[in-house]
């Protein structure tokens, strides 16, 4: 789960780690207000999901409570497009407005926390190379991005800080307090059970002062159940409605740009595969949906329902391998989701189980525009003829 | 012949509710010795004609039990891969999804050191067809015996791929559904080793997706070291990149993990790389013949 830079800083905060003052605001006069209580000048911040906002237009220095006002205004209600965004951006609704920094002569760098798939642990990341895409910089040099691996058992050691601070090159003036302020990123990580944890930059201000100028935070969707304060946290507003919707009934949805084929598959492999097949077969597919192991009616009602809110969808394909499933009782919640919701598009059906013979007399009696098919090949191209070819 | 479970597999299920005695059954329907379940503060008692123990050292010591299948939910799972190995059984299989990652990183350093292998979290099991030992909860009656390996990340997917296996009169010697989380107890390397030191497989299947690197370094390892033929497919050529696909490890991040790069990876390690699902077990049935 995703969440915005300001609600990250909040979250840092509570840690003991430094972060410019700041406040989040909804609306013009509020961003005003909050900057005189800041005191001028401010930056302003838009708030969205997706990086890169200072390229797109979205940072902006207001140096007085009129500079506020006309960039908030103009900022509130604009559609950001960053390189993150994609082309149709994303609309803005809450800014952070915050204390403006003094960089002069100050150092901006890259510290970050992931779990490593390869090591099986948490990995604390540090570059000096601060404010800068941190993909490009692995890319030309990867040996500028230093490592530490956090032992479970025993969590970021203060020896391992330091290593990260002097490859740093940080003065020596200034180690304790990195040291401390890296200890209280990897315990926010750790206690908020965080997948990634980014501060970039991570500044080094001519003052002697450390802060996290960024902060990103993405919560593991499989620990949220325990932080029920952080779900808390989450914007609707950056999730596609239609995502959020499946969300609701367990349904695991994720809508494709450009898509004419709608696919409802159970297993997130089978259903990734299918997508595949689709554009192997010369169509391009709407959407994921992995309805899991709940193949009953009412998931597949609301399966439909989802993958047809979506205009683009010209023909579906659902493709359930059940080992115990019955295929006449899938075939009965297909029958009944169609004729409720009037479904006009052509719904090809593979599906493999119990009674499969059964199952496919029962679609092919129902005087409903559906099709059969036996193999994942045969499916494809079925949907992607109906869906009206290749496209 | 088969790797990791067979006709010497004596199962203990862990987390005996409506889930984990379903599946219980269908690991005892299929031919499986089940000896017992564990569900703290219920032994004593019987469920479906299993003994059920409160700890499963206990259940150890009273059947000797030597594999066992989690199906505790997300909150208790990593606990019970750790108590598990504690009671010091060879081989732990965890179907649970939606585990923690900060928990499986903890368990996954538990398990170090000690003799326990652990298959999964989030996978479907692992099953011997020509035993007739299923440890999951795949359908027992889409495979048939035989001398091909499988391992995946899916389970679905891994079904579909074996259907298409056993279509074509291919068998299969043992599957094993790695899982679909980021941190896993055995990566597709550690399979492909088993299946290269069994004698009774001849051939392997691997099936991976978009998300992380582990795809890439079996490609190594099957270019190093496996003169079997390897037929190989990634799902996720279509997938966008930054979003979970379902599976918690199926991300692309980074511009890392994309299906391409594994493809390429594996096609330059010699493996065979279908680009279609549905081609799966017509490249075996032409790797085989070769």
């Amino acid at each position: 789960m995703k969440i915005h830079e300001y609600q990250g800083k909040q979250v840092l905060a509570s840690f003991g780690v430094p972060v410019p003052r700041g406040q989040v605001a909804y609306a013009v006069a509020e961003a005003v207000k909050e900057a005189k209580e800041l005191g001028l000048p401010v930056v302003v911040k838009a708030q969205i999901h997706a990086g890169g906002r200072g390229k797109g237009g979205g940072v902006k220095l207001a140096r007085t409570a009129e500079d506020v006002e006309s960039v908030a205004k103009a900022m509130l209600g604009m559609t950001l497009r960053t390189h993150q965004t994609g082309p149709e951006g994303r609309v803005v609704r809450r800014l952070l407005i915050e204390e403006a920094m003094d960089l002069e002569g100050a150092r901006e760098m890259y510290l970050a926390i992931v779990v490593d798939r390869a090591s099986g642990a948490p990995v604390f990341m540090a570059s000096a190379q601060g404010g800068m895409d941190i993909e490009e910089v692995a890319a030309k040099d990867p040996a500028a991005i230093l490592k530490e691996v956090v032992d479970p058992a025993v969590g970021f050691q203060p020896f391992q800080a330091r290593k990260l601070a002097f490859g740093l090159g940080l003065p020596a003036a200034v180690l304790p307090k990195a040291v401390a302020f890296m200890q209280s990123l990897y315990r926010a990580f750790e206690t908020v059970d965080a997948a990634l944890l980014e501060i970039n930059p991570f500044l080094l201000r001519k003052d002697g002062a450390l802060l996290a100028l960024d902060a990103k935070i993405n919560f593991d969707d499989n620990a949220l159940y325990r932080h029920p304060d952080l779900k808390e946290l989450r914007d609707f507003d950056e999730e596609d409605p239609l995502e959020v919707e499946a969300s609701k009934f367990s349904l695991n949805y994720i809508k494709l740009e450009g898509g004419s084929v709608g696919c409802m598959v159970n297993g997130a492999g089978l259903a990734m595969a299918t997508m595949d097949i689709i554009k192997l077969a010369g169509s391009s597919p709407a959407n994921f949906l992995d309805v899991g192991g709940g193949a009953n009616a009412e998931q597949i009602r609301n399966a439909f329902r989802i993958l047809l809110a979506d205009p683009e969808v010209r023909a579906v394909l659902i493709n359930i391998f059940g080992g115990i499933l019955r295929c006449d009782v899938l075939a009965e919640g297909v029958i009944a989701a169609v004729k409720e919701l009037g479904v006009k598009v052509p719904v090809v059906i593979r599906m493999k189980g119990n009674n499969e013979e059964k199952g496919k007399q029962m679609l092919r009696d129902s005087g409903l525009n559906f099709m059969t098919a036996d193999g994942m090949t045969e499916a494809a191209q079925q949907v992607v003829a109906a869906a009206g070819g290749a496209r | 012949m088969s790797v990791l479970v067979g006709k010497q597999t004596r199962l203990l299920v862990q987390g005996m509710g409506k889930h984990g005695t379903f599946h219980a059954i269908g690991c005892r329907d299929y031919g499986t010795a089940v000896v017992g379940g564990v569900t703290p503060g219920k032994g004593g008692t019987t469920v479906e004609g299993f003994p059920i123990f409160d700890s499963v050292a206990q259940a150890v010591r009273e059947t000797g039990a030597n594999v066992s299948v989690v199906f505790v939910p997300p909150p208790g799972a990593a606990d019970a891969i750790m108590e598990a190995a504690d009671a010091g059984l060879g081989l732990v299989v965890c179907i649970t999804e939606g585990i923690p990652t900060l928990d499986m990183v903890k368990a996954a350093q538990f398990l170090e050191g000690r003799p326990t292998r652990l298959i999964g979290p989030n996978c479907p099991g692992i099953i011997s067809p020509a035993e007739k030992c299923k440890v999951g909860i795949m359908p027992g009656h889409i495979h048939l015996g035989g001398k091909v390996g499988v391992v995946s990340r899916s389970g679905t997917l891994t079904y579909e791929a074996v259907h298409q296996l056993t279509s074509l009169g291919i068998g299969q010697s043992t599957c094993i559904g790695i899982g679909g989380d980021p941190i896993i107890g055995t990566n597709h390397t550690a399979a492909l080793k088993l299946f290269n030191e069994d004698p009774g497989t001849e051939a392997i299947v691997m099936i991976g997706e978009i998300g992380g690197s582990a795809e890439e370094e079996a490609a190594a390892y099957v270019r190093d070291h496996v003169k079997k033929p390897v037929v190989g497919f990634i799902a996720g050529q279509t997938a966008p990149p930054g979003r979970r696909m379902g599976h918690a490890g199926a991300i692309i991040a980074g511009g890392k993990g994309t299906a391409d790069e594994k493809m390429k990876a594996m096609a330059a390690a010699g493996i065979h790389v279908v680009k279609s699902p549905a081609d799966i077990g017509a490249a075996v049935a032409k790797a085989i013949k070769a």
